[in-house]
């Protein structure tokens, strides 16, 4: 997916953004809307400054996409070879998958506090709510994409006497990337979500679920909006970084589209 | 002396009706010739091209190459399919090099040998294609050069034209010739066109059901040498000689 294919259409992108602030400046003061419950632009864009040139902003951030970062990692190590598993072995697969659906039946919000138990760590039992919430994605595409891979493919590396080990690293991996891929970019995204989830219900000391608690607690709303701009570019960069590595990965799949 | 040999190879499909497909077979293939087998098509051709490439195991009966056990040899094979079936991910170059990649052979070596092969086949300028970038006669170019690449002692090839148009098919049928004597091998084929089986083989083998029925279970039930002398010029393709094979074959296949 490419945002700006042309200039004229980030000009249409920047016009909408413009037309949008002026509704919202528009709102405000036609509704006479109190600032607590929707700040003006520029009160958000001051209060954005005071937490940055404070340090708070910047100090959270970081520990939420410390977080989300290695919620991610750590979802991708166990999804993939977990994926492999199931899409070879159909005894793994009966003996597992009635358990993976049924934990994904159950909500993840139910699910963290349980987590907060478990685990000591508030950076950790964050960490756990992302893993949950990114794993099943990449696994359910990962197995997919294993699984579509043709099997006269297979005959050609039969013929050719590969190793399975040469068959994962010529055929399964590269022919599985694309939807591996497709689903990493859902849990980049996811990933934050689930982070935030594990702040909301362990809301301790550090992180911008935390910082956007305090804030509301405080009527602090233009705050509040300053963390969402921040976390919806978290989620947004962590796509782009995704979509990044497609671009480099999978260079045929432009060419050949 | 025969290299590929086949003795009373029967097989049986693992569906649900467990139908016996083919029946007795029987077939020998010299080292280094072409032999064509021809066949209505879901008579089996492809199960036993399969078969002999080791791909699935037969039900019953063996097949040895130089009088060991396919399984216990160290030969190599090369295989094209009707579907070009190249690595959409790979280009043309990254494509040929596979066979040599799985092989393990030096990095140096891989890059000037599949230099040799794209310029034999006449894909020098293709070389960083992708897959979908190329016509399906290029394509199968590809095919054939990746199965030829590291030099098999057997090339079985699987209906490698049925998918291209007349014009392009036919061409092709001339540039296997001219490849084939480039890299000499022995060569097993499948086809549905009885005048490219004439044409390219040094003997055709025609198979038809047994036991009354004209589907399954299959076997040989003739085999009818080609005394065409080579090199064949396309122009043979009107000669007596060539007409009287083709009649013979279209005959064997009608009984």
């Amino acid at each position: 997916m490419q945002p700006f294919r042309s200039s004229s259409s980030l000009f249409t992108t920047l016009l909408s953004a413009v037309v949008l602030i002026i509704g919202w400046y528009l709102l405000v003061w036609l509704v006479e809307l109190q600032a607590f419950l929707l700040p003006l632009p520029h009160d958000v864009l001051f209060e954005m400054w005071v937490m940055i040139s404070d340090g708070r902003l910047p100090r959270h951030t970081l520990y939420t996409l410390g977080e989300v970062v290695i919620g991610l990692a750590v979802g991708v190590m166990v999804a993939l070879p977990l994926a492999y598993l199931l899409a070879k072995s159909p005894l793994a697969e009966r003996l597992i998958s009635p358990y993976l659906i049924a934990s994904q039946a159950v909500p993840v919000v139910a699910i963290a506090p349980l987590l907060t138990i478990w685990i000591r760590s508030v950076f950790w039992s964050r960490v756990m709510v992302a893993v949950l919430v990114v794993f099943f994605p990449i696994l359910i595409n990962a197995i997919a994409g294993l699984r579509s891979v043709p099997s006269e493919f297979y005959a050609l590396l039969g013929t050719l006497r590969a190793s399975r080990w040469q068959t994962f690293r010529k055929l399964e991996f590269p022919a599985a990337l694309p939807v591996i891929i497709s689903g990493l970019k859902i849990g980049a995204t996811l990933s934050v979500i689930g982070a935030l989830v594990g702040e909301f219900v362990r809301p301790r000391s550090e992180g911008l679920g935390f910082l956007l608690l305090t804030a509301r607690a405080q009527f602090k709303t233009d705050g509040v909006f300053a963390i969402l701009i921040v976390l919806a570019a978290m989620s947004l960069m962590m796509y782009g970084l995704i979509a990044i590595l497609e671009r480099r990965w999978l260079k045929w799949q432009t060419i050949s589209n | 002396m025969p290299f590929l040999k086949a003795a009373n190879l029967s097989h049986r499909f693992e569906d649900d009706f467990g139908r016996l497909v083919l029946n007795q077979i029987d077939l020998s293939v010299p080292e280094g010739a072409f032999v064509a087998l021809v066949g209505t098509s879901g008579i089996g051709k492809s199960t036993l091209l399969q078969i002999l490439g080791g791909l699935i195991p037969p039900t019953e009966g063996r097949i040895t190459l130089n009088d060991r056990p396919l399984s216990q040899t160290h030969y190599s094979i090369g295989i094209v399919f009707q579907r070009d079936n190249l690595f959409p991910w790979r280009t043309v170059r990254e494509n040929v090099a596979l066979p040599l990649e799985l092989q393990q052979v030096a990095a140096g070596e891989i890059q000037q040998r599949v230099a040799e092969m794209l310029a034999l086949v006449g894909l020098r300028e293709s070389a960083d294609f992708y897959p979908a970038q190329l016509s399906g006669g290029m394509a199968q170019r590809v095919a054939l050069a990746r199965a030829l690449i590291h030099r098999p002692d057997l090339l079985l090839l699987d209906e490698p034209f049925g998918a291209l148009d007349a014009l392009t098919r036919e061409k092709m049928g001339q540039e296997l010739l001219r490849i084939w004597q480039a890299r000499p091998t022995t060569v097993v084929m499948v086809t549905h066109s009885i005048p490219e089986a004439v044409f390219l083989a040094d003997e055709v083998l025609v198979m038809n059901g047994t036991n009354g029925r004209k589907d399954y279970p299959a076997t040989i039930s003739h085999h009818i040498p080609i005394g065409i002398p080579r090199p064949r010029a396309f122009a043979i393709q009107t000669d007596p000689e060539f007409l009287n094979c083709v009649a013979r074959v279209r005959e064997a296949l009608s009984n």
